[in-house]
């Protein structure tokens, strides 16, 4: 079997579970080398090492903090040219299929996006992606050069398979493009102390029916009940009630948690594409013509200022 | 001199009709009627306003397509755009994202330009990468997902909102940039625009005209396949109550029978 190159996520070396995911998925079509940017790779080793990376191919340079996506690229194909992997997997995060977009460029390679399950075919790697919001499932594959898929969060649960993870330093020279893009600063989200929104296994999601950025304590009161992470529709952010980062749907985060729960939401097509795929869903909603309805496992028609609050209670008391 | 603008928008189906694939596995763009991506107005109003801004700019609205994607193009014209330019060839059917883009990068060679103004995603392809490919293509700095941009000095600035931070960016022009819904709402086309749009310039060039071998484009040259397509089976009806004061507590029985709570 040949070698899967995997780009890991991480945040100052704490590897993001998208990238253990993919580790997961690699191991059905080769062995995975991973490729680390940035510092703590030491650190970052022992899980990549847990998760079945053979190897860790690490560089650490300012260039990549300091301008955008194009570093990272250099030294992706690097690694690709020195590995010669029979695919490149990299998280399906903005930035990550930015880099992947670029790289299979200069790779002369078709490229997937958002794959939600990926299997070895007898071509290639087959990627599952969900399609027209999540109306339809297409399996596809890349038929030329060197498969380059990006890999949605959720679609594998993580398994451990210990491997070597030897890291070894990636010398990188930077292209004249790298430096094209200044990150003249940055300002670091604060931290809720939630899970990430495209990570966790409950998500509790408020919409232009929570009517006021006060009420949406109600919302978090629920999730924080359930260990969730908060969602919000477009109608709730556009309003100012809570912050972009958190909404969901077309133009917002993809979810695909164990437990969906919609409270005042309509269920619109963009919303729908950004959690269709949500295991359970769960609704809220006083309008018994909602669309949302049309997905639910289990739907409330009611008033949520009535039944959400009651709800958080009543888990709270199961839960003691 | 004058600040050339290019702006690169698509025709797609309409996410609020009922999208299918054909028989070949692309697209089905008869099925459902058409319009300009949603998206990509909010390109149009962002280079609008860059063009506003400048002494001096022209803004070109591009795009590669079927016949009807002229509609597109006629709609970024009455927001206010100058020109337009039109790839139009049967030898496209099928194309990905990889041919896509080798086209429209020879397009806005061909065309001439300081800034290359993109959407975030197509709402059909849903991709969210052309614009870094177009960016790799051209040799050119990418500015992508930008919720603020802003040109001066030769330079395109903005802020781009990611989920560990919140950057400002800086590069030198020529450049492509992409910006997010949340950039700004987009216009609607005047009457006066929608008059003054039927009397501008629609362009039309086919593959030969910016030297691209049919080879490279079309289903047979995509670098990609989708071997199967198939409708997401209907979720099994889910169990409605109405609140009548235990809506809660059915609720949270329901949660605990699935070993959520
Ligand atoms: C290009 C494009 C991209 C988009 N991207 C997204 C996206 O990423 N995410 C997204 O969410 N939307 C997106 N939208 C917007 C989408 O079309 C809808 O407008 C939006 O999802 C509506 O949000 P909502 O359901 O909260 O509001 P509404 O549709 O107004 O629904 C509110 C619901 O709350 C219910 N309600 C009101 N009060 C109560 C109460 N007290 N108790 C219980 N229920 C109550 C009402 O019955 C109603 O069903 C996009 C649109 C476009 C054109
Ligand atoms: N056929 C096309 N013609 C013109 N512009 C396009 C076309 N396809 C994609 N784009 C541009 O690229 C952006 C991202 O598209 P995508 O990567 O396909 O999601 C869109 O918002 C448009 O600005």
């Amino acid at each position: 079997m040949g070698e899967v190159l995997v780009y890991v996520d991480h945040v100052d070396g704490a590897v993001r579970k998208p990238t253990l995911e993919l580790l997961t998925l690699a191991r059905r079509i080769g062995e995975p080398v991973a490729v680390f940017l940035g510092p703590g790779a030491e650190g970052a080793a022992a899980a990549l090492a847990e998760y079945g990376a053979v190897k860790v191919l690490a560089a650490d340079a300012p260039e990549f903090a300091e301008y955008l996506v194009v570093p990272k690229v250099d030294a992706l194909e690097q690694a690709a040219k020195a590995v010669e992997p029979v695919a490149v997997l990299v998280p399906s995060s903005a930035e990550g299929k930015e880099i992947a977009a670029r790289l299979a460029v200069r790779l002369g390679s078709g490229i997937i996006t958002d794959a939600v399950d990926l299997e070895a075919g007898a071509e290639g790697p087959v990627a599952t992606q969900s399609v027209f919001a999540a109306a339809f499932t297409t399996k596809s594959r890349v038929s030329h050069g060197t498969p380059v898929i990006t890999v949605k969060p959720n679609s594998a649960a993580p398994e451990a398979a210990p491997a070597a993870g030897t890291v070894e330093q990636l010398s990188v020279s930077f292209s004249e493009a790298a430096t094209g893009t200044k990150v003249v600063s940055r300002s670091p989200r604060e931290s809720t102390g939630r899970p990430e929104l495209t990570e966790a296994a409950i998500v509790v999601s408020g919409g232009r029916g929570v009517n006021g950025a006060e009420n949406f304590s109600i919302i978090e009161n629920l999730a924080d009940s359930l260990g969730a992470a908060v969602g919000a529709s477009r109608a709730a952010v556009d309003a100012g009630w809570y912050p972009h980062t958190n909404q969901v749907g077309q133009t917002g985060k993809s979810v695909s948690p164990q437990l969906y729960v919609a409270a005042g939401i309509s269920g619109a097509i963009q919303h729908r594409a950004g959690m269709q795929t949500s295991k359970t869903i769960v609704a809220v909603n006083k309008d018994p013509e909602a669309p949302i309805f049309d997905l639910v496992d289990y739907g409330v028609v009611g008033d949520l200022f009535e039944v959400v609050p009651a709800l958080t209670e009543e888990i709270k008391a199961r839960k003691g | 001199m004058s600040l050339r603008i290019v702006v690169c928008v698509k025709y797609v189906p309409d996410a609020t009709g009922d999208r299918h694939f054909a028989e070949d596995l692309t697209t089905d763009r008869e099925a459902v009627d058409g319009l300009l991506s949603e998206l990509d107005e909010y390109a149009v109003e962002q280079a609008l306003q860059i063009a506003d801004a400048a002494d001096d700019a022209e803004v070109t609205v591009l795009t590669v397509g079927p016949e009807d994607a002229k509609d597109a193009l006629r709609k970024a014209l009455s927001m206010g755009a100058d020109k337009a330019v039109h790839v139009e060839d049967d030898a496209l059917h099928g194309t990905d994202v990889m041919g896509t883009s080798l086209v429209l990068a020879k397009a806005v060679e061909e065309t001439g330009y300081d800034l290359v103004v993109c959407g975030m995603a197509s709402t059909d392809g849903t991709m969210g990468v052309l614009p870094a490919i177009l960016a790799e293509r051209l040799g050119v700095p990418q500015v992508t997902l930008l919720s603020e941009v802003a040109v001066a000095d030769g330079k395109v600035t903005g802020r781009r909102d990611g989920d560990a931070a919140s950057e400002q960016l800086e590069a030198s022009l020529p450049a492509v940039v992409s910006v997010t819904d949340q950039s700004g709402e987009a216009r609607y086309p005047s009457f006066k625009g929608i008059m003054a749009a039927k009397k501008k310039k629609v362009e039309s060039l086919d593959l030969s005209d910016l030297g691209i071998d049919e080879e490279q484009v079309g289903l047979a040259g995509a670098w990609t396949k989708v071997e199967e397509a198939a409708p997401r089976p209907p979720r099994t009806a889910g169990t409605i109550v109405t609140d009548e004061g235990e809506g809660a507590k059915q609720l949270a029985e329901y949660l605990a029978a699935q070993k959520f709570i």
